[in-house]
């Protein structure tokens, strides 16, 4: 890819996803057209059961579309193989999870490793890179602890940590600040802007979060499975 | 991973320390006990050659010769020595009245082969003294419980005097009954007389023959029976074997061993699964292969497997020793084979449950993780 080209990080089209409840099919999203542009800060709003999980785990490649297409960074990435889909997401994306889902024996620094060492990275190397990380978040000193010995808010940042140690191009989260308080809440989003968004990297947050509203460079609403608002704001009935 | 988890890590080292004990110790008892069938075999090492009566089968089950037989051994060419061995049972009348069932072994009155390699107290040549015998170590324990010595101990034997003068260090049989060795003439008077009481022939090789060659010679020419030593003491393996209940016994516990180890293993590996899968799938969803994870379970759980086999190997190691001391358990050894079988039986373990656990996070889902 030549850098700065690229406009566009995500693009779907036309992106349905039913799932079977006993007898009866439901659709919850109805053929999405979206464009989630590279350089930004974009979140993803909407009331509960609108189908925000859904669409941010087929936008980064881990649940298949009933029907549509989505492109990552100009990859279709459902036309790929199951190898290289897990490949795809390993280079291209960071996750974060909202209950972490650190792995409880090994360290901070070794946890937020885990995208370079599974890349194939020499692990003393990775832990370098990991440490130089949690430096950035302001927890180097923490880098030695087991997550249960790590505060919620520390655990959440190594989680960041391994979201980004690997620079990915996409960043996703699924509700990052619904357990803190609003100024750590901010802060992260914060550090999330610093460390992961640039000329070509963009960030995408699913969020309910209205005390946050405010950070964003994009703003959509998804209601019953279709974007119903797409700007800089939130809608004013909100 | 695995080791992180104190509770589920002790749960897989118990579970398989626990199998491997179990199914090792089952297995070394099982090959001793068994092999105290061929005792009688292994405490004349110096015979090349056992020859007997066609219908003989082991050292304890015998059908006597008629003494010319004796002469006809030694006539064939190859055997070097040839000397009568008499075994018997007999009823022991003790001190303090009671009824004993001993073996009587009477040995050739010159050379005294056929006695056991090693006195614990006295000397071999105390049978040159009347009346004498030679009690061996198992039978001092069941015959004297109080710790007496034994040694001048007058016994009424089938109504003839016998006196202890020494203790012979064998191998105790399958029965751990008590042996009584004398010589061979003295024997014919312990033994109530029927006409043939000669019940082996006791053979050396010349040097240059071959015990196989020998023993096909010698039944050719005399139509005896003529096994060698690693024969012989196989017949004593073989009757123990299909004669009594303990290979099915012991069987079962070692399959009992194997089906706990599944089960205690199996229980702990799927909590683990279970508890872990929301980190299984984030680590999927990251791009980790299933077969990263996979290999990554594998060399953990083999890790754990080498411990707790090595932890129960140990154990067995320690009951053998801590055993060593009980004339019952003398001479206990573990066969090389046994910790191999367990070794195998561990692995299969590990690879079963940990296959079955794995298939859970194969199949899940990295999408469950933003649920
Ligand atoms: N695996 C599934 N099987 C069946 N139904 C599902 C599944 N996943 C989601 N749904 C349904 O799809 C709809 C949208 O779910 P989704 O998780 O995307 O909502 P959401 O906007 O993330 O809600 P929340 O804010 O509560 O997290 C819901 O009605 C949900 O019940
Ligand atoms: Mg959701």
């Amino acid at each position: 890819m030549s850098g700065g080209e690229i406009k566009t990080a995500i693009s779907t089209r036309g992106v349905t996803r039913d799932f079977q409840a006993g007898q009866e099919t439901i659709r919850v999203l109805h053929g999405i057209d979206l464009d989630v542009r590279a350089g930004e800060l974009t979140y993803l709003v909407g009331e509960s059961g609108s189908g925000k999980t859904t669409m941010i785990s087929i936008m980064c490649g881990i649940l298949w579309p009933t029907d549509g297409d989505v492109e990552v960074f100009g990859t279709d990435i459902y036309a790929l193989s199951d190898n290289e889909l897990v490949n795809f997401r390993l280079q291209n994306i960071g996750f974060i999870f909202q209950q972490y889902n650190l792995i409880p024996s090994i360290d901070a620094a070794s946890n937020a490793a885990v995208p370079l060492i599974a890349q194939g990275m020499d692990r003393l190397e990775a832990r370098k890179r990991a440490v130089a990380m949690l430096e950035k978040l302001n927890i180097a000193d923490q880098a030695d602890k087991l997550p249960n010995q790590l505060s919620g808010g520390q655990q959440q940042r190594v989680a960041i940590a391994r979201a980004l140690v690997h620079e990915p191009r996409l960043v996703v989260c699924d509700e990052p600040t619904a357990a803190l308080d609003a100024k750590s809440g901010r802060r992260v989003m914060d550090l999330l802007r610093e460390v992961g968004v640039a000329e070509d990297r963009s960030v995408i947050i699913v969020t309910h979060d209205n005390r946050i509203f405010d950070l964003a460079d994009r703003i959509l609403v998804l209601e019953d499975g279709r974007i119903t608002h797409d700007g800089t704001d939130m809608p004013d009935d909100h | 991973m695995l080791t992180g988890d104190k509770q589920k890590f002790y749960g897989l080292l118990f579970g398989i320390a626990f199998s491997t004990l179990l199914i090792t110790q089952q297995l070394t008892i099982f090959v001793n006990l068994i092999e105290r069938g061929a005792s009688g075999v292994y405490n004349v090492p110096t015979a090349d050659v056992w020859v007997m009566d066609e219908v003989s089968r082991t050292t304890d089950v015998n059908f006597p010769m008629p003494a010319t037989a004796l002469d006809k051994v030694r006539g064939v060419a190859g055997v070097e020595w040839a000397v009568p061995h008499l075994r018997a049972n007999a009823s022991v009348r003790t001190q303090e009245g009671d009824l004993e069932g001993v073996g009587i072994v009477g040995v050739d009155d010159a050379t005294l082969i056929g006695l056991p390699k090693n006195m614990i107290e006295g000397d071999i040549n105390v049978l040159a003294q009347p009346d004498s015998v030679i009690i061996d170590d198992v039978g001092v324990t069941n015959l004297f419980e109080n710790g007496q010595s034994p040694i001048g101990e007058r016994l009424e034997l089938n109504d003839q005097r016998a006196v202890i003068r020494g203790i012979g260090d064998s191998i105790p049989s399958f029965t751990s009954q008590v042996v009584l060795y004398t010589k061979y003439s003295q024997a014919l008077r312990y033994v109530p007389g029927t006409r043939n009481r000669m019940t082996f022939v006791l053979v050396g090789a010349s040097d240059g023959v071959s015990p196989d060659e020998l023993t096909k010679r010698i039944s050719e020419q005399t139509g005896l029976r003529a096994r060698t030593r690693d024969e012989f003491a196989q017949d004593g393996v073989d009757f123990i074997i299909e004669n009594t209940g303990i290979p099915v016994n012991f069987g079962i516990t070692v399959v009992l061993g194997f089906i706990v180890g599944v089960a205690i293993v199996g229980l702990t590996f799927s909590l683990f699964i279970r508890d872990n899968i929301k980190q299984f799938g984030a680590l999927k969803a990251i791009g980790v292969t299933n077969r990263k994870i996979a290999g990554m379970v594998a060399v953990q759980a083999g890790m754990v497997g080498m411990i707790g086999y090595g932890l129960g190997v140990l154990g067995t190691v320690g009951f053998i020793s801590a055993f060593s001391g009980v004339p019952q358990f003398k001479g206990f050894y573990i066969p090389w084979q046994v910790p191999l079988v367990s070794f195998a039986a561990m692995v299969l373990i590990i690879a079963l449950t940990g296959w079955v656990a794995l298939r859970g996070v194969m199949k899940t889902e990295p999408a469950a993780v933003f649920r």
